[in-house]
């Protein structure tokens, strides 16, 4: 019986954890390439998965035709925000674009709260809604697809980087923008490719959040917990936000099981901080961030 | 006459306070305005000015920690919160007189600042944000959770805000409070600013690293600088409380911390005066948002229960239109204002 609870609990703490994951990656894409720490990205990711929606329900699009348009139209979103409010920010003071990216957030969730309403609501199942049995535990498969369809995700994306032509020119302007400006990589079109695929990691995740949770606009305050899932990681390590975002998934689900009964209903929403608190207190810089060497 | 008039020539003049006798004369005149605000405006305007009172006081506080120091904290509004249930918590079920909740609340809110400030001090730029913000979910949960203490979400019940006798339970009377506590710290962050700390805190903003090689203590400004900016957030907090009356866990929340970083960088950051701007508009924009979206919910009652997007997409663009156009804030388009002024007819 233990067993099987654990099971199940591990498997959907990894599909919340994928979630986190691809958002938390779309933070590290952002921040690696332009050092902008883009807060709407839980956003970005709430919009893909209302757009995924409004596809399906009122052009009757099959899910997978309504989710490759969804990215498609994403990419376009996440490329004009960048164009026309990010850009003129570069140079600013930190907070300033923060601040900016806090209020393309809340345009976002505005919008998305006009257009669609406060209400939940049902995201078409793609999936068949019979569960997979597997050693005794019940286990959700549109769980188990958010996890495969991650893997795949994060698959494609290391082939991306590791051999593309594009990909190799975003790793050297995350190195050093200048070098590679100076090398003759065209800089703003990286920035604007790292705000596209940010965006198509975070569609991802929100389509797949919607097919196991449901849609509202309150989703944005779960991708907001990727955050810690970065941080944990450090900022600007890849395989860090990762495994970061899937250690804060797995936490918190045991969490909220194994420990409610002593800490209190609603622990595993503020597990993945409290995580967060103690890693930072002994790692300044997350598990795989690089520590920084100061000189003045 | 000549343009140095308004030079600085000596020490004596940088050191002022208050630099011209123009600004005496426009500091006398908003005193009087302020001082008789609640016989001339109506209830409304009075609460709003209570509540921009409350605002610039919190803002001053975070100013202190993110503009001085360069500390960003996404937790202002726990400690807010702190200090506003410290002083609710005293007042409902101890009993106590508001001339020792407030303190309290300020105390209170100050300790945690200190706890929170130690293991930040190894942490920089965003690993502090979300350390922070982090601060910030811990805190609102267990406002909203340990229900024997806090009474969740049916909120607390505050007595009446009662000094020497005298009930200053209605707005225009607690309106005096809050002016002078605002004035107070208005005058004690300046102060601050120009002060001996208030360098060494600018210098750790900058580089942290040099200034300690001049002899500045990295860890005890530090910490000061979190404990000077919680105690003045818990006081806003604990009057915040007094001035609603009844307090609940969503009045503290993570959306409120955001709002407080938008007044100091609308206002312009680690000024006294950007500040105190920053907090009046960011008080007024969404008043100002409610009072033109409400004609149109009555005109179109199918959109009202949507209408609530409208002020946020519409908030979200002012700030964002904002810092795009005038990055430095209020206070850049005040020194412009004061600059033509000053030296017209040239414009430069």
């Amino acid at each position: 019986m233990g067993f099987e609870i654990l099971l199940q609990l591990v498997v959907t703490g990894l599909a919340w954890g994928s979630v986190y994951a691809l958002i938390a990656l779309g933070f590290v894409l952002i921040f690696k390439a332009t050092e902008i720490f883009n807060f709407a990205q839980p956003e970005l990711m709430m919009l893909g998965a209302y757009l995924a929606f409004a596809l399906i329900t009122t052009l009757r699009l099959p899910f997978i035709a309504a989710f490759f348009a969804a990215l498609v139209l994403m990419i376009v979103v996440a490329a004009l925000l960048e164009m026309l409010i990010v850009r003129p920010m570069v140079g600013e003071p930190v907070l300033a674009v923060i601040m900016v990216t806090l209020g393309l957030a809340n345009v976002i969730r505005g919008l998305t709260g006009l257009i669609w309403g406060y209400e939940e609501l049902q995201f078409p199942k793609p999936f068949s809604s019979d569960p997979f049995v597997v050693f005794g535990a019940v286990i959700n498969q549109a769980e188990v697809f958010t996890i495969l369809a991650t893997a795949v995700l994060l698959v494609v994306f290391f082939l991306f980087f590791k051999y593309s032509t594009a990909g190799l020119s975003m790793r050297a302007t995350a190195e050093d923008t200048t070098t590679a400006f100076l090398m003759g990589i065209n800089v703003k079109r990286v920035f604007t490719a790292s705000w596209a695929i940010a965006s198509v990691v975070a569609t991802v995740a929100g389509i797949m959040l919607a097919t196991f949770t449901y849609l509202e606009p309150i989703m944005s305050h779960a991708g907001l917990k990727a955050l810690p899932a970065m941080i944990l990681g450090g900022m600007d390590s890849i395989p860090g936000a990762i495994i970061g975002g899937l250690i804060i998934g797995v936490a918190e689900n045991l969490a909220g099981f194994y420990l409610e009964s002593y800490l209190g209903a609603g622990i595993n929403e503020i597990a993945a901080y409290v995580i967060v608190l103690i890693v930072m207190m002994v790692r300044p810089y997350g598990l795989f961030g690089t520590k920084q060497i100061e000189r003045v | 006459m000549a343009v140095t008039r308004f030079c600085v020539r000596n020490y004596k003049q940088d050191l002022r306070i208050f630099p011209s006798p123009s600004a005496k004369v426009a500091l006398a005149i908003l005193a009087v305005l302020l001082l008789t605000l609640p016989w001339w405006a109506g209830k409304y305007l009075v609460f709003i000015a209570c509540v921009s009172g409350v605002s610039i006081i919190g803002a001053l506080g975070l100013s202190i920690l993110t503009g001085m120091t360069g500390l960003i904290s996404l937790g202002h509004a726990a400690f807010m919160g702190l200090g506003a249930y410290t002083a609710a918590i005293l007042s409902a079920k101890a009993g106590w007189p508001m001339i020792a909740c407030l303190p309290a609340g300020a105390v209170m809110a100050a300790f945690t600042g200190a706890v929170v400030g130690i293991p930040t001090l190894r942490l920089k730029g965003l690993y502090l944000v979300v350390t922070t913000l982090a601060f910030q979910f811990i805190t609102q949960h267990v406002i909203y959770h340990w229900e024997s203490l806090t009474q969740s979400d049916k909120g607390i019940k505050l007595a009446e805000p009662m000094i020497l006798g005298l009930n200053l339970g209605t707005y225009d009377r607690f309106y005096f409070v809050i002016l002078i506590l605002a004035v107070v710290t208005a005058l004690l962050t300046k102060n601050l600013a120009m002060s001996r700390t208030g360098r060494a805190l600018v210098a750790v903003r900058d580089r942290d690293i040099a200034a300690e090689i001049i002899g500045i203590h990295l860890a005890k400004y530090k910490i000061l600088a979190f404990v000077v900016s919680s105690f003045i957030a818990g006081l806003a907090g604990a009057l915040y409380a007094y001035l609603i009356g009844l307090i609940a866990p969503d009045h503290f929340t993570f959306n409120q911390s955001v709002l407080y970083i938008a007044m100091i960088i609308v206002g312009g950051m680690g000024t006294v005066l950007g500040t105190i701007l920053g907090a009046i508009f960011m008080v007024l924009l969404p008043e100002a948002i409610n009072a033109l979206s409400g004609p149109i919910a009555t005109a179109y009652p199918a959109l009202a229960p949507r209408i609530g997007g409208i002020s946020v997409v519409v908030y979200g663009l002012v700030i964002i239109l904002f810092l795009i156009l005038e990055p430095q804030g209020l206070f850049g388009i005040w020194i412009r204002i004061k600059r033509y002024f000053k030296t017209w007819p040239y414009t430069y």
